[in-house]
């Protein structure tokens, strides 16, 4: 059979640039460090360029059905290469303050990237195993990167332990999975399933239940989430902004690879597994958000929070419900960048402005970056007129379509008790008079620039909402229909 | 999309807000101030022609837009207003000038902020009267919500943050069991527009549901007996502007909720659970009523009055008469009107002495005999007098009630006794008899510029107490068509 590497050339090129990236270091003088950084957000761009260029229509395999290129790919693809590269523009100077400009901290991004990559394509149960530990690798590292900071040292280690029992649980389940099948390609596995579905047949639920297990824990859904806070808070805010954004719409991917494309035919059963994980994940991260003090703690609750409302849409098991779903990751993702693009852009040398009582009287002196922080916290909160709301609309949408209402309700009592730590939030920036008499923020005008974009937009693209749900609803299209 | 003379009452101001956000300091204070002053009046001037071009022979939703906005779930940008809506438009952009003149020297810190809070609110509060798809009006109810919150927070009292958020988090969870309704009707109609909502066939069990729902949303909003506790709080420590459009606009937003979803959406449910809506809109008329007897602070007690008169409109829409919904919307408006008059009259006190505790007074006439003349006139019409328009819908819900039931007309007729006693009482402890203090002894009466606001409100409500035909005239057939869906059994 011929090779045909066409389709993953973006993927080749990621890598053959982060080999070069790591290679040009050798012979890069500390101070000339901005080159690796410039080919970084130049390698993402033209990343981002190529899925562009080459934007599926339908859906295809490849690489003896290793590889998936269709639609929904190339959206989520297109979304994680902008967001790292926002992620990496948002934090050169916060890193730079803190002597982590280096190489290996794009190396490290790029390849994390890459994993992503793969795991968003993935038509077999080892490419998407590959790509996740590429990523998983790649963030343990990228948490650790401050290694004379104790807490990132902590968060690390936890990070790394946990992310590994999740590992070891996805390919336990795999393997039962495969015992069952015979197969490790989703395609095939979803023919065997379909015929052997039945409540009674143990096996298959206890492989299932073993894959949702790690698939809970790499999103960080609650009872498998303990490892968020501590990571989102010790990382340096530069490796949170990477963990919290553009992994989580990779971990949506693998969802919508494993359960829609794999287990479909289990609907029945992973529905009511994801009903108890969303509805915990909404209990608890909302109500934990309320007691931080801690901004970055607060964002990471919320982040659970967040995604107990994304499963819901998942839960659905329709595709409107899945589209929802992607939907409501996408803004997500980017409302999350912006919440700690906040924390980079208040923080400077030897300060972290990752205290609540940071924040506190920011309007006084930063009207502009007030008004951002409300836009954010709105946002997130689900309040219109903000693209948020349309999340938090399209998924609850999508439960009260599959006749589960009362999760609807309760979604909506818990957005009520979200609302009010979202609202502390602006309480203490504008109703609460100035904690520091003079507040310097030292931000360059591009990080200024593109979180002030990141915020109007949430709002400025309100008429867009159509087009955007609209590729939402055909990039799962292009999964759901390949069947 | 934005080509109508509708869209541009919507987005004017909100363009306007923005502008004005943009001047930015408060070295450019005087400039923001002029600004807003010009875009709330042109907001007004474009609003007039929606109510010299309505034909009031049809209840059709007129100068009406419409255009695709979420193909998806098709939610389009579709507005239009009736006889329900138009008056309260005209009112919104009425006020909102007054209330940028009643701002103009009392703010002094983040004047940019401030006027562009009610300009943006001004525009999303039209949008709420006249958005005809359910999303669309979500969007705007809820988005009204931020500037308030902003109001009450950043220029309020003291115990202003307790109060700004107790004030959001209320509305929030109304609000939110609304959009389940939404939700669920979008789910049984495959539409979200309103127009389709009130065609829809539902089941008794449905509608009992659904009118839990949106009677949450717009209890809280109007407010009822018993959720209405954060309306006192909000209106205290809210600055006065704050109060004004708080109590004549978003008050009435509740009132607007029940006759555009309630009352044509679920007939049947609203039928069946009419004698708790009437039992709950009778307690307060006379508990809030009581209970305003015996405040201390006149915004507090204005506050209460409010609930009480509130009471009446919902005692007025759901005897489920012409008559008792016309009674009922004439006292929104005129409530509006006689409100926002008492919270500016007790905003040009406290600008003065800084207090709004009635025993701070007494003697007000001797400094200040023009003030005292408007504000007998406006606490005449709060209670009721005939001539003022406070009178009008008062009468009308009464008849509207005889008809039904004799008790109900005898309980909401106390209001007519208690109303002028609360009133009058403070009126007269604050501004009859010697000299208080120091403080009204050094009282200047009010400048030409509150001059301007108090007459302007003055005028309106001598207008449509003497002539309430026009404001009658344009929701006739509106109100007509909803009588009979109201009355339509969709079992």
């Amino acid at each position: 059979m011929e090779l045909n590497i066409q389709p993953i050339l973006p993927e080749i090129f990621i890598c053959a640039m982060a080999c070069v990236i790591l290679v040009l270091d050798l012979y890069l003088k500390p101070e000339r460090r901005t080159i690796a950084y410039v080919l970084t957000v130049m390698t993402l761009l033209v990343a981002a360029g190529l899925y562009w260029q080459d934007f599926a229509t339908g859906s295809a395999v490849y690489l003896n059905g290793m590889f998936i290129k269709d639609r929904f790919s190339d959206v989520v693809k297109i979304a994680i290469c902008l967001l790292s590269l926002l992620v990496f523009v948002y934090s050169r100077e916060y890193i730079k303050a803190r002597d982590l400009f280096l190489s290996e901290y794009f190396v490290l991004g790029l390849f994390a990237v890459l994993g992503m990559m793969v795991m968003v394509s993935a038509g077999h149960f080892l490419a998407l195993y590959l790509g996740l530990e590429l990523l998983s690798l790649s963030l343990y590292a990228m948490v650790a990167f401050q290694r004379d900071s104790s807490v990132a040292t902590e968060a690390a280690m936890k990070y790394f332990v946990l992310g590994a029992l999740g590992s070891a649980m996805l390919l336990y389940g795999m393997s039962i999975i495969y015992g069952l099948t015979g197969s490790l390609d989703i395609s095939v596995v979803r023919g065997i399933v379909a015929a052997q579905a039945a409540p009674d047949n143990v096996i298959l639920v206890l492989g299932l239940v073993f894959i949702l297990v790690s698939l809970a824990f790499k999103i960080g859904a609650v009872p498998f989430h303990m490892w968020v806070p501590d990571v989102y808070h010790g990382a340096p805010t530069s490796s949170t902004l990477f963990v919290s954004t553009a992994p989580k719409l990779a971990g949506f991917a693998i969802i919508i690879r494993l359960l829609v494309g794999g287990l479909e035919d289990l609907h029945f059963m992973w529905r009511d597994m994801l009903i108890v994980l969303a509805v915990l994940s909404m209990l608890l991260g909302n109500l934990i958000a309320i007691a931080q003090t801690n901004l970055k703690r607060m964002l990471a609750y919320s982040a659970i929070s967040h995604m107990g409302f994304m499963l819901l849409g998942i839960l659905a098991g329709t595709p409107n419900g899945y589209s929802a779903g992607l939907f409501y990751g996408l803004v997500y993702t980017f409302m999350g960048l912006g919440g700690f693009g906040i924390v980079v852009l208040l923080s400077r040398a030897g300060y972290e402005a990752d205290e609540l009582d940071d924040l506190r009287g920011l309007n006084q002196s930063h009207p502009w970056y007030a008004f951002l922080i409300l836009i954010f916290m709105f946002s997130m909160a689900g309040v219109p007129p903000t693209l948020g709301f349309f999340a938090k609309l399209s998924v609850i949408q999508a439960v009260i379509d599959v006749e589960l209402t009362w999760l609807a309700v309760i979604a909506v009592l818990f957005t009520v008790i979200g609302a009010f730590y979202y609202l502390r939030v602006i309480k203490l920036v504008y109703f609460d008079p100035p904690a520091v008499a003079a507040r310097e923020i030292s931000a360059t005008a591009d990080l200024r620039v593109l979180l002030s974009a990141n915020a109007v937009a949430l709002v400025l693209l309100l008429p867009m909402v159509g087009p955007i749900q609209e590729m939402c609803t055909q990039a799962i299209a292009s999964v759901v229909g390949a069947f | 999309m934005f080509g109508g003379l509708l869209s541009w009452v919507i987005w004017l101001p909100i363009l306007g807000g923005i502008i004005v956000l943009a001047t930015g300091s408060d070295e450019r204070a005087p400039l923001a101030r002029k600004l807003s002053l010009a875009f709330s009046i042109l907001t007004f001037l474009i609003s007039i022609p929606l109510y010299t071009g309505f034909d009031t022979s049809t209840a059709a939703m007129q100068f009406g837009e419409k255009s695709i906005w979420v193909s998806t779930f098709s939610i389009y940008y579709h507005i239009g207003i009736d006889g329900i809506s138009m008056p309260l438009i005209i009112l919104t952009t009425f006020l909102t000038v007054v209330v940028v003149i009643a701002g103009w020297e009392v703010i002094k810190e983040k004047t940019a902020q401030y006027m562009a809070a009610f300009l943006i609110m001004e525009g999303l509060m039209v949008g709420v009267f006249s958005a005809i798809d359910a999303v669309l009006f979500y969007v705007f109810w809820e988005g009204m919500l931020i500037p308030m919150f902003l109001i009450i927070g950043i220029w309020g009292g003291a115990n202003r943050i307790y109060a700004t958020i107790k004030f959001f988090l209320y509305t929030l969870l109304g609000s939110l069991l609304m959009l389940v309704a939404f939700l669920y009707l979008y789910h049984q109609s495959g539409s979200f527009n309103i127009l389709d909502f009130h065609a829809l066939p539902l089941g008794m069990t449905a509608q009992t549901l659904l009118f839990i729902a949106f009677f949450t949303a717009f209890a809280v909003k109007v407010p009822m007996f018993p959720v209405h506790t954060w309306l006192p709080d909000a209106h205290v420590e809210a600055p006065t502007g704050g109060s004004v459009i708080l109590a004549a606009i978003m008050l009435k937003m509740g009132g607007y909720g029940f006759l555009r979803f309630s009352l044509p959406i679920l007939p049947d449910a609203s039928h069946e659970l009419a004698t708790i809506v009437i039992a709950l809109s009778l307690i307060a008329i006379v508990y809030i009523a009581l209970v305003a007897l015996v405040q201390q602070d006149m915004k507090k007690l204005i506050a209460y009055s409010s609930i009480s008169h509130m009471g009446f409109v919902t005692l007025g829409f759901f005897i489920f008469s012409g008559q008792g919904i016309e009674g009922g919307m004439v006292q929104m408006i005129s409530h509006g009107f006689i409100s926002g008059a008492l919270f500016l009259c007790v905003g040009v006190l406290y600008d003065r002495v800084h207090s709004r505790e009635i025993a701070s007074y007494g003697g007000v006439a001797n400094t200040m005999p023009v003030f005292a003349a408007f504000m007998m006139l406006f606490a005449m019409a709060n209670a009721g007098l005939p001539g003022t328009s406070g009178f009008v819908g008062e009468f009308l819900v009464i008849l509207a009630a005889f008809k039904v039931n004799i008790w109900y007309a005898v309980l909401a007729g106390t209001t007519l006794v208690f109303g002028a006693a609360y009133t009058l009482w403070m009126y007269k402890r604050v501004i009859f008899g010697e000299v208080a203090n120091d403080d009204v002894a050094a009282l200047e009466d009010v400048s030409p510029r509150e001059i301007l606001f108090l007459s302007l409100l003055a005028a309106m409500v001598l207008i449509m107490g003497l002539w309430p035909y026009p404001f009658l005239d344009v929701m006739h057939a509106t109100v007509d068509q909803l009588v009979t869906q109201v009355n339509t059994s969709k079992l």
